[in-house]
Order: structure tokens, then sequence, then C-alpha cells
């Protein structure tokens, strides 16, 4: 069984694909992505695709001319025949205007996990199995692996400090079963030795931050103001119902946040504990107020099977959270589950996704859901 | 053997263009701008393809001024005729632009527009590719100092009726200067003819077999042609930068070239295309063509895939080996949905177009390539 120590090179990812579609964004990941496809399959047998998912300003995602370029030029030193795919209509309807209307609504959303499901691994899937591809790799850290059975697993990536199987926690067996995540076997850093050992342009990229489609210089408060109504709220005692002041926009308060909350009288500092956006509270309290015994989780979706009621898992709730212990349970609600945790958690937003794992092999993943 | 049918993104040089260039990039040519013998020669060159240009456009060999393109073109065209209405009294109050001219246009326009501080009024076309001349003589009020329509669409190929948008000019915007991009139609129809009644005319080497990276601007009258570059005062401190010598060499041969082969080249390839359309008409039967055939130039063929993303088509085809297009393509390579399409109510369609466009050397083994790719692509598009 793959693991952590899987001696290399015998990637956990080998492929009886023959064409493969390989995302590359322009960073060090992807090529390198596409490099070992290329070396897997032939590079005949490989296509590289650079997503162009924002029309609108951006430095820090995959969408720029510079970035293009990049994976254009290692996708060329690969001999790989790479194209661009104009996803940007697609990524408008299902990513940024639910992120937006998420904040309208006092929600937290996650737009990386909306792009990986409604793009990556829905809109381009489909294009590259209309295009003739059996499979589709990205550069994501983690790792699918396929028992004997069949059933595909997904597996944290072997970097525990880049695993990113949070952001891909939504994906099923169909998904799976179409996808190779060609550097999860390997660590961050042998994945830049690779691209330098290949003099890959990329080898010494940064690392993509935050929401590709929000320019840093901009930030999340402007690139909202700009996109919908923002309204002042106030900031209401959890615990007494004492009013304590205003926010300046209940939108973009978080629950979980302290930040601008201020200190309670014995000093101590304060966390958001609810946001409502129809009245324009916010409640708060001290960090007590902020835990939660357990969290309900809307639109489940699973890597096999749904776990049973009472099954122990490891909970994520954030994309670089700690491992919490929780038992799934029912909630009398259809379509929704609680992760009960053994100790008390930081509350989670409603609209963050949490993803479950494993309790007997805690780098495998259950799948994930949304906290309502 | 791969079918060539993206002409009008650019055709092959032309072995005229390529023979006339060799001396200038081979030999020691010399800069015009100098005293020597071999500057003379090269002087004596440009000159030599200035006029020959100038009589095949419909110009005086003084209102041609060489540019880098047909985009250049556009903006110095662009820049020329709303820097002078500011110059010589009020401000620009009014732009008027057709809704399906090429970007190099479009965005010439706009940034003029918000330059001056101009209104600026677009005018649609039909379905049959065709601007609306009602909407246009509408915006054509006194205050307009720009009035921009193309000779023929890049995507579906249509010829514009230039002699009417001229009239509806003079006749109600008498300030304003028409500006005819020519790009698309000098391969095609006799450009001194078809925007003989226009104040500047811009055309593009390399769409008819000249080589890319040189244009002209044809300005005519007295209307001032304030520089976009400014320098050496090259082309009558037009257009500074030494000019590309072998390229205007290669573009007059290459226009002399096409304009003496037009009318046998055109009947070729209008048969081809018509077979070419005709066939995929009949063989997918959710292709439909865009805009009027009888007014379109005779290397356009473009034909819209209700249901189909020309993105994944033009995969399928490249994958197939057929060379195709669709609308415009932005700085990354991605395809942008059709502005063309949108301006003439096929928005719905925008990102379903196919422009296959046959060129000088389009043989009918090509047509015949696409008629058995384009199909296949669909259907499996379909499934």
């Amino acid at each position: 069984m793959p693991s952590r120590s899987c001696p290399r090179p015998s990637p956990a990812w080998k492929t009886d694909a023959v064409r493969v579609l390989v995302a590359m964004s322009g960073g060090v990941d992807s090529s390198v992505a596409a490099a070992r496809v290329a070396a897997e399959v032939g590079p005949a047998n490989v296509v590289g695709a650079t997503l162009r998912l924002w029309g609108g300003p951006s430095d820090s995602g995959c969408c720029s001319v510079a970035d293009v370029e990049d994976a254009r030029r290692v996708a060329e030193s690969l001999g790989l025949v790479h194209r661009v795919f104009n996803l940007s209509d697609e990524f408008e309807t299902r990513v940024v205007a639910p992120y937006v209307a998420g904040h309208a609504a006092g929600l937290t959303p996650n737009p990386c996990i909306e792009c990986n499901r409604s793009i990556k691994f829905d809109t381009l899937l489909d294009r590259a199995r209309r295009l003739g591809f059996d499979a589709l790799a990205t550069g994501h850290h983690a790792r699918r692996v396929t028992d004997p059975s069949g059933r595909h697993r997904l597996l944290r990536g072997a970097d525990p400090a880049k695993d990113q199987s949070y952001v891909l926690a939504m994906l099923g067996q169909d998904q799976l079963g179409r996808v190779l995540f060609p550097v999860g076997d390997m660590t961050k850093a042998e994945v830049r030795a690779e691209a330098a050992r290949l003099g890959m342009r990329t080898a010494a990229k940064p690392d993509s931050q935050d929401v590709c489609f929000i320019r840093s210089d901009v930030g999340r408060a402007r690139f909202l103001g700009e996109r919908l109504e923002l309204h002042p709220g106030h900031l209401v005692d959890d615990g007494s119902g004492a009013r304590l002041g205003t926010v300046e926009a209940v939108e973009l308060v978080t629950v979980g946040q302290r930040r601008g909350m201020g200190h309670g009288t014995d000093g101590r500092r304060r966390y958001v504990t609810a946001v409502d956006v129809r009245s324009g509270e916010v409640r708060v309290g001290p960090p007590e107020a902020a835990m939660s015994d357990a969290v309900d989780l809307r639109s489940p979706s699973w890597v096999d099977a749904a776990p049973p009621p009472g099954t122990p898992v490891v909970a994520q709730c954030s994309a670089h959270g700690p491992p919490l212990d929780a038992t799934v349970e029912r909630t009398g609600r259809a379509g929704t589950l609680r992760v009960r945790f053994d100790e008390p958690a930081r509350r989670v937003a409603p609209g963050q996704t949490v993803a479950l794992y494993a309790a007997d092999d805690p780098t495998s993943v259950l799948g994930s859901g949304i906290a309502r | 053997m791969r079918s060539y049918l993206d002409h009008a993104a650019t055709t092959p040089v032309r072995p005229e263009a390529l023979e006339a260039m060799l001396p200038y990039l081979s030999g020691t040519a010399g800069n015009p701008s100098g005293m020597h013998a071999s500057a003379r020669a090269a002087r004596r060159a440009v000159d030599d393809a200035r006029e020959s240009i100038a009589d095949l456009l419909g110009a005086s060999p003084g209102e041609v001024v060489f540019t880098s393109g047909g985009t250049e073109a556009d903006n110095l065209a662009v820049h020329a005729a709303t820097a002078a209405a500011g110059a010589d009294g009020p401000p620009p109050s009014a732009l008027v632009c057709s809704a399906i001219e090429h970007a190099a246009v479009l965005r010439a326009v706009d940034r003029a527009a918000a330059r001056t501080g101009s209104r600026l009024s677009m005018v649609p076309a039909g379905a049959d590719g065709i601007v609306d001349l009602d909407a246009l003589a509408d915006a054509c009020t006194g205050d307009v100092t720009l009035v921009a329509v193309m000779a023929v669409n890049n995507e579906v190929g249509t010829v514009q009726p230039v002699a009417e948008v001229a009239d509806a000019v003079r006749a109600r915007a008498p300030r304003a200067a028409l500006l005819v991009d020519a790009v698309q139609a000098a391969p095609w129809a006799d450009v001194a003819s078809l925007a003989g009644p226009a104040d500047l005319v811009a055309v593009s080497a390399h769409k008819f077999g000249g080589p890319s990276g040189v244009g002209v601007l044809v300005a005519r009258g007295t209307r001032p042609v304030t520089p976009l570059l400014v320098g050496g005062g090259q082309e009558r401190d037009r257009r500074a930068g030494t000019p590309n010598v072998a390229g205007i060499v290669g573009m007059a041969a290459a226009l002399r070239a096409a304009s003496e082969t037009r009318a046998a080249t055109a009947a070729r390839v209008a048969a081809l295309r018509d077979r070419l359309v005709d066939g995929l008409l009949a063989a997918v039967p959710t292709a439909s063509e865009t805009g009027d055939r009888s007014r379109k130039v005779a290397g356009n063929a473009h034909l819209t895939f209700a249901g189909i993303e020309a993105e994944e088509l033009l995969v399928l085809l490249d994958d197939a080996g057929v060379d195709a297009s669709s609308g415009a393509s932005c700085a990354s390579g991605a395809l942008e949905p059709s502005h063309v399409l949108a301006a003439m109510g096929l928005g719905g369609l925008a990102r379903s177009g196919l422009r296959l466009s046959l060129g000088w050397t389009t043989t009918a083994a090509e047509v015949d390539r696409a008629l058995e790719v384009v199909p296949e692509a669909v259907a499996r598009l379909e499934d």
C-alpha cells in the first residue's frame, strides 16, 4: 500500500492512460507534473493546457500572460503541444459570482474549492474527455491510489506542508478514475529540485498565494465592495446582548474572526461567533464562545461510500487547519450530516469546507461537506 | 498533409515578394535617410514601392505612410483624426464606429474617446453581416470627427457598403474623417475603388502575401497626420523610424502580384469556398452559415455550430490537420467570444463560430480534407 515512505521511482500515479491532458498553471508543480506524465506516456500523447479563468486584473493566480508564457515554454521544452482554454465565463458564473453571493449572504466561501469542483474537475475534465484524453493530470499535492478492486482512494500528498487533499476532498470515484496527480508523492523540495534538474524556467517561481482573482493590492474588501453593496453592522455581545460597537461591512466579517473585534471587559480578545447579514448583527464573545462541539455540513460528497453514523473520522476545517478527531452523526435533516469533535474546536464559518479523513488511516480522504 | 485554412490570419509569402526582398535582407542595404550610394539605393527602392503601392491603392505617393502593419495604421489613423480635430477648434465631441471593427480600431477609438472626452456611438450590423446604414446615418451628426467602418469584416468576410457609408458621412457629418480598415479587403477587392471615398485607409502586407510587420496608412487630403511615433522625422514627419526597406519592397511586390491575379484567384477560391460551405451545411445539421454569402469576399467561409464550443472544435481540427480559427484571440492565445457575432445579433453563438479562410494557395485537396474532418469533429463534440 502506498504510503509516505513509498519508494521512488515507482510512481504511485502510474497510469494506463494513453493520452493525457495536463493542466499547466505556469507554476513549478504542474511543470514537473507535465514532465513526469510525458516521461511516462511519451510527449506525443500529452497536451499541456493553461486555463484562462479571469478576464479582470490579477497578479497571483494562473491567468496572467506571463504565467501562460511560462507554461507554454515549459510545455515546449518537454515537446508537448500547449493550448490555452478560455473558461473565464464558466469561472465567473460558477466561482466568482457564487463567491460574491456567498459573502452577501454572510458566508465564507472557498473559491479555490469551487474552482476545483466546477472548473478543473468538471468543465475541464469533460472537455478532456470530449477531446479524446483518457486522463487529466494536475500539479496538486495529493495522491490517487487505485485498489485491486478498481476503487480509487484519495490520499494526502507526501509533503505534509504542501498537502492539497483538502481542496480536492469533493472528488468522487468517477472523477478520480480520470485524474492523475503526478507530483503527489514528491515533497515540494523534490519538485523544485526536479524542475531545476530539467532546467525549467519555473523551478524557482514562488508559490501562488491567496485567491487568484483578487489582486493583492486591491484586497478582498475592495473587490467585494465593487461587486456588492456592503452594509455597516453592529457588534453585539453574545452573552449579554449588549451593543458593543459597529463594523464597516457586515459582509466582510467571518465567524471565528478576532481582528477588529476588540477585547472584552476582562481584557481577553473577542471572537466573532455569528454573523447575520439581514439584521446587520455580528455577535462576538470570549475565546471559549468561539469554540464548538460540532459542525453541520451540507452538500456532502464522498470519495467512496458514505461513512455510516458513528464512524470515527479526522476533520480538517481549513486549507491548513489542524486534523481534529471527530465522529460522523446524523442531523435528522436530509442531505446533511453532523461532525462532532472529540474536543471543542474553533467554530467553522458557514460556507467553509470541512474535509473528512479516515480515523484509522488519516491520510485517506473520505469526503467533504460545506459548513452550514 | 495539413489543410491551412486560416489565410485571413496570415497568408503565405508570395514568391514575388520573397524574391524582391532578398537583396535587402542579404546585401548591404543602406538606411534610406543616408547620403551615400547604399542609402540612395535603399531610398529608391522605398520610393519605387511607395509609387507602386499608391497606384494600386488609388492614392498619390505622398498619401502613403508606411507603418509596422495594419494595427499601427489603424491606430495612427484614429490618432490623426482625433488629434487634428482637437487642434483646430473645439475638441471632438463624437466618434462613430461600427461594432464589427477589428480590435485595432475598436480599442484605438475607445481610447481616443476617453482621452478627448468624446461621445462614442457604436453602429451594429445585421444578421447579414452588413453594418446597419440607418443606424449609421442616425449616428452621423454635425459634431462627429471620425467614422470608422471597415471594408471587409475579418471574421465573417462581408464587404461593407463603403460608398453608402461615405455618402451618409459627407451629407451629415461634414467634419468627420472616414477611416476604412481595408486589411481584409486587399487580397480580394480593388481597394482603390472599394475604399476610394475614404480619408484614411489601412492595409497590412501579410494578408496579401507580403511579410508580416509592414503595412500602409493612406491619408488623403490636407488633414494633418500627427505622428504616434516621433524621432527622425521619416515618412514626412508622420511616422518616425527607419523604414523596413525589405518589408516595404516585399509588400509592393506582393500587392502587385495579388492585384494582377486577383480576378482569377477570387473566381477559383470562391468555387472552392462554395463547395466547402455547401458541403458542411449538408453534412452537419446544426451548422448554419454566417452572413450573406453573396456579399462576402471569396476566401471567407464562416459557420456556426449551435451547442458546440469553438475552442474545442478548433482543437479537434488541429489534431486532425486542419488549421482554422474562430473569433479573436487574446494575448495569451485563448479564444474570446466573438464581438462580431454579438454585434450581428448572434450573441448566443459567439463561442460557436468557425472561420475557414481560404487564400491564394488553397487547393481542392485542402478543402476535401476539411469536408471530411469538420463533420467528424462536430459529431464527436455533439456526442
